[in-house]
């Protein structure tokens, strides 16, 4: 009966700081741009931070699917409740370690949870790390990939080849990363197991390209020359200097490099376009990131995904995620590339590279 | 030695009644002179008193308010983790620290970091600035007030090389550049807040400089020139249009800006005019930027010399080759200027000397890329993997 008791206490108390707590995380999630909410989420945050350990998953989950701004809200509040916490030995590990398993919990929160079991109990960190393997987070999946890459660094300096070579494919079938795939990549390489880098990072090679369109002044920019009103494959237009007409391209480059200046030379003030049909296996929400350091603009379907008349300031893989809403079928992607006027070395450069993927990184390959 | 020190106090008032003289609340400390207020200058024989590991690369200067440095870095494969600290400046102790993710870009050139933009502080509050655009406002003791995403709110205002204005704050405003050749912006924000008090389109073009404070008006630089902006309101008060530098910022004294500027070119801007002193083709500023002690300037120009001439008409009166390269800026206390090579040679120059003299040098054998800062008799200077205060 007594233990009856203070379990229904417990609850209830459960039960009190719950409920106590969901106004202050409704308050924190409802910010968003140029500081809208800031002053009630200033109060919430204080009221946060004064909740007991216990709660900790609560305030975790408050940060399923909230935005960017509020995660870092909820990621503040999290350290400073645990702070204490692991100070006075109050983490409660398991529930927390239970908020991790639980892959329905957004990464964001899922990777603050396993921050804190690397804090406070960091032998129970390393226990769980091969189990992040094919974890939902790229993040997470950092964790066993570099111990699976360490294993095989291992295995090949007691000469033991085949058994490396099998740890390297093991991470490399999880790597996310650029970073840790291009380790691996060469490692393997190395041992006579070339990968294909394309398909792991899901780049588009083979397009349709058209130019020279002009970018005089980077006018080009801004301008809606043909193809952004009609994708007509077998049509010429006027260009700068030449005429401009459409060109099958595949790209040979491991890392998807779609390069203007191959087929149409080095040539300056100028806008190409490339064009091609991503066929989806489903309708499914996904990604298009893009690397490129000209002035760019992308469309999905004949919608406009972004623009940014950036140039020459650097490009690299994923540099811009855009997400995106792929149809089941034929989609139709349009990319604007603007090479600018300037003469240096390092702004030769008229490229992109484009992938397709979902938000942790896993490429999604088009139905062959 | 002692009116020289009330000399320079008097040159430079500082932004905030909360803020005392031995404060270094921004980058280039007081109004971002480059120059400490206090009367109690670290002179030259320094050592380290202590050095902290830092888990995270950072170019940003540490700043001291009271007994507290404050400190970012960024870490993590993409360098998205944010972290501010504070320590301790007596003893190097961590009072807290906090862990943000960034909302914005964090794509930078490698000889840069996300943790660029040094942090300033009202006295009151701690506002940490990243090159992603995350911006931080803490109290003293860590609690969270607000934060901003700025690429978040303002999709295309990023650089790809990234970014690394630090903002100002005055007259409970803070002043954020976010200056790049795509979404160029300033803003001028509410410190209790969070929120918008101005929004400005500036000049789009990449810019690495940092606004000072000139006679309660904030001075932001670009390509373009140089503007005096009513930090409540965002309103011009002045503006320069003769272009300027984009990477070394403006030196400033309570009667003058010197600008990098075809040279160096030193104004009197007041309400409605900017007019100009004079100008010095010879005084060309490299990354770092140039201060004024006395009735001098210092200028380091891209050889990694250090030139000293007169404010009253650009005059230079030595030059004096240190070890390089350097690409932090100088920063100066009493006689003396302190500056950090990217080699780690931390230099002391003794600007009394007749042709300037390096009379010592600290080996911290570490890159260093960052601009000192100064507060109590101590200087504080921070690599991609240490703080250190020198005392």
């Amino acid at each position: 009966m007594k233990a009856a008791l203070i379990s229904c206490l417990t609850l209830s108390s459960i039960a009190v700081q719950a409920a106590s707590l969901s106004a202050p995380l409704e308050d924190i999630r409802a910010v968003n741009r140029e500081g809208s909410g800031n002053e009630k989420a200033t109060r919430a945050w204080q009221q946060l931070t004064q909740a007991d350990p216990s709660t900790l998953p609560e305030v975790l989950a408050g940060m399923n699917g909230a935005n960017p701004l509020a995660e870092n809200w909820l990621r503040a509040a999290v350290g400073v409740i645990a702070d204490q916490a692991i100070l006075a030995k109050k983490l409660p590990i398991e529930s927390v370690q239970a908020f991790l398993a639980d892959t329905k919990n957004s990464s964001a929160p899922r990777v603050v949870a396993f921050d804190l079991i690397q804090r406070a109990q960091p032998e129970l960190a390393e226990k769980i790390t091969p189990s992040l393997l094919e974890d939902p987070s790229s993040e997470l999946r950092r964790h066993p990939v570099s111990k699976l890459l360490h294993a095989g660094d291992e295995e090949l300096a007691q000469g033991r080849k085949d058994e490396a070579t099998n740890a390297y494919l093991k991470a490399m079938n999880s790597a996310r990363d650029e970073d840790q795939i291009k380790d691996l990549a060469k490692k393997l390489k190395d041992l006579g197991k070339p990968v294909d880098l394309p398909k792991h990072f899901g780049f588009l090679m083979d397009w349709k390209l058209i130019a020279p369109f002009t970018n005089v002044e980077r006018k080009g920019f801004d301008t809606e020359f043909p193809p952004e009103k009609e994708i007509k494959l077998d049509a010429s237009y006027p260009g700068k200097n030449a005429e401009a007409k459409w060109i099958d391209f595949t790209s040979k480059d491991e890392y998807g490099q779609i390069d203007f200046n191959k087929p149409f030379t080095m040539l300056k003030e100028v806008t190409g376009y490339a064009y091609t049909e991503f066929d989806s296996v489903e309708a499914r929400d996904a990604q298009i990131r893009l690397g490129c350091k000209d002035g760019w603009k992308v469309w999905l379907n004949g919608e406009l995904l972004f623009a940014r008349d950036e140039y020459h300031r650097g490009a690299k893989l994923d540099q811009y995620k855009l997400p995106v809403k792929l149809k089941k079928g034929k989609n139709s992607i349009l990319v604007k590339c603007c090479q600018n006027e300037q003469t240096e070395s390092w702004t030769v450069e008229w490229q992109f590279q484009l992938r397709v993927c979902d938000d942790t990184g896993t490429a999604i390959l088009a139905k062959k | 030695m002692k009116p020289f020190f009330n000399l320079l106090s008097s040159l430079i008032l500082l932004p905030s009644a909360l803020l005392s003289a031995a404060d270094w609340p921004q980058f280039r400390g007081p109004n971002a002179s480059a120059v400490s207020t206090e009367t109690k200058a670290p002179g030259p024989k320094l050592a380290a008193a202590w050095s902290i590991d830092l888990p995270g690369r950072g170019l940003s200067s540490p700043i001291v308010v009271g007994d507290k440095v404050f400190i970012t870095c960024s870490s993590g494969p993409d360098q998205a983790n944010l972290h501010v600290f504070c320590f301790s400046a007596a003893d190097g102790k961590k009072l807290w620290e906090r862990v943000m993710k960034a909302t914005g870009r964090t794509m930078a050139h490698n000889k840069t970091s996300v943790a660029a933009p040094t942090p300033c502080s009202d006295g009151k509050r701690v506002f940490a600035l990243y090159s992603s655009n995350d911006l931080f406002a803490f109290d003293l003791d860590g609690n969270l007030l607000w934060l901003r995403g700025l690429t978040y709110d303002y999709s295309n205002a990023s650089n790809s090389l990234g970014m690394s204005s630090s903002p100002v704050v005055l007259d409970e405003t803070l002043v954020v550049q976010s200056e790049n050749d795509s979404e160029s912006i300033a803003v001028g924000i509410d410190v209790v807040t969070g929120k918008n008090r101005w929004k400005k389109e500036r000049p789009k073009a990449a810019n690495w400089t940092s606004a000072v404070v000139y006679q309660n008006v904030v001075a932001l630089q670009s390509s373009k020139g140089l503007t005096g902006v009513n930090p409540k309101t965002g309103e011009i008060e002045w503006d320069y249009t003769d272009g300027a530098g984009t990477i070394p910022s403006s030196a400033v004294t309570q009667n003058a800006i010197y600008v990098p500027s075809n040279g160096l070119t030193a104004l009197a801007p007041e309400r409605g005019a900017a007019s100009q002193l004079w100008r010095a083709a010879g005084l060309k500023p490299g990354t770092g930027s140039p201060l004024v002690i006395g009735d001098s300037i210092y200028v380091l120009n891209g050889t990694g010399v250090l030139i000293k001439a007169s404010i009253a008409n650009g005059d230079e009166a030595w030059k004096l080759r240190l070890k390089g390269p350097l690409s932090g800026s100088p920063v100066a206390a009493g006689q003396y200027i302190y500056i950090v090579s990217e080699r780690g040679d931390f230099q002391v120059i003794d600007t009394t000397a007749k042709e300037g003299e390096v009379i010592h040098t600290i080996e911290l054998n570490d890159t260093l890329l960052c601009t000192p800062a100064i507060s109590n008799g101590a200087i504080f200077v921070r690599s991609d993997k240490k703080l250190w205060k020198l005392q």
